[in-house]
């Protein structure tokens, strides 16, 4: 497997989707090219990063101005029905 | 943030149909005494006029729907607006769900087609979901910058400033990247979720989140190097 092979199959080998012959292959790779396993490492932190950032909260006035949307129109729902 | 799964490989991956669980202190605790698993049944309840069981699917999922809202458009009043949308829209056309995905997944749906509307009102000329023509937004420059950045890089920075930093460099995505990226990496939707809610086939979303992940590594390794000292 060469670099260019790498970085297309890059998603599915994070995902632990690709087939095993072809990561045993891609991590064969790995093992020899320093540029490739720090592409590797990098994109996978970069990933979890973002999947472990805090959360945007939810204002509890926007959260209000929801629900009161929300009664307003079971209300209006009710009355036409 | 719904916890993460470790997949083989070493990502946090939230499995389809996964819900998270609303601790005891949660200061809107649920009226319906339905099990919060069984979103069909609230669904169902919903459709046959129970509004208190829409509630409780609305309870369920404001805080990521807000989320995705404020991740696509980058401002709250359109979050705002987003989020209100898309309960106030899926309630109105409850009737036409059908069922053959997750109530969750047609909510995102809903919600991303909001916000990316937002997005085109804002600048008309600048939000295409075209793909962007080869060549022309590609990863050839994938080699271009390849640094280490040590165990934790994110623990070089207070979460403040972090979160910052993370907002700032996927809103410098391309809406169609960020959006995949958004829906399968945070929001933790399956690559056939993914394709679905966007109308586009897997191997299209793996394009895409290929594209965006690289993107972001690229932006982020400023910030994260190893060399890069605060």
């Amino acid at each position: 497997m060469n670099c260019k092979k790498v970085i297309l199959e890059l998603t599915s080998y994070l995902d632990g989707v690709l087939d095993s012959t072809m990561r045993i292959d891609l991590e064969q790779h790995l093992s020899r090219c320093t540029d490739c396993r720090m592409v590797v490492d990098t994109t996978r932190k970069t990933i979890q990063i973002f999947c472990n950032s805090e959360p945007v909260p939810l204002p509890e006035d926007v959260r209000k101005r929801l629900h009161t949307a929300l009664l307003e129109r079971f209300r209006r729902n009710a009355k036409t029905t | 943030m719904v916890p993460c799964q470790m997949s083989a490989t070493g990502l946090c991956t939230q499995p389809p149909g996964a819900h998270w669980i609303v601790s005891a202190t949660d200061p809107k605790p649920l009226a319906s005494t339905i099990v919060r698993d069984d979103e069909a049944l609230l669904v169902s309840a919903a459709k046959g006029g129970d509004t208190t069981a829409f509630e409780e699917l609305v309870n369920r999922y404001e805080r990521k729907i807000f989320r995705l809202g404020m991740n696509i458009t980058q401002n709250r009043e359109d979050a705002e607006d987003v989020m209100q949308d898309a309960f106030l829209k899926s309630y109105q056309n409850l009737d036409r769900f059908q069922g053959d995905s997750r109530f969750y997944t047609w909510l995102v749906r809903i919600a991303v087609n909001e916000a990316l509307m937002k997005l085109r009102k804002r600048r008309p000329n600048q939000v295409s979901l075209d793909e962007p023509l080869p060549g022309t937004d590609g990863d050839d420059s994938v080699f271009r910058e390849i640094e280490d950045w040590g165990p934790s890089p994110e623990k070089k920075f207070a979460q403040v400033e972090l979160n910052e930093i993370l907002n700032s460099v996927i809103g410098e995505l391309d809406p169609i990247f960020r959006v995949a990226f958004l829906l399968r990496d945070v929001e933790g939707l399956s690559t056939e979720e993914t394709a679905q809610i966007l109308g586009i086939s897997v191997a299209a979303v793996k394009s895409r989140l290929l594209r965006a992940r690289l993107k972001l590594r690229q932006k982020l390794n400023k910030y994260f190097r190893r060399s890069e000292s605060k």
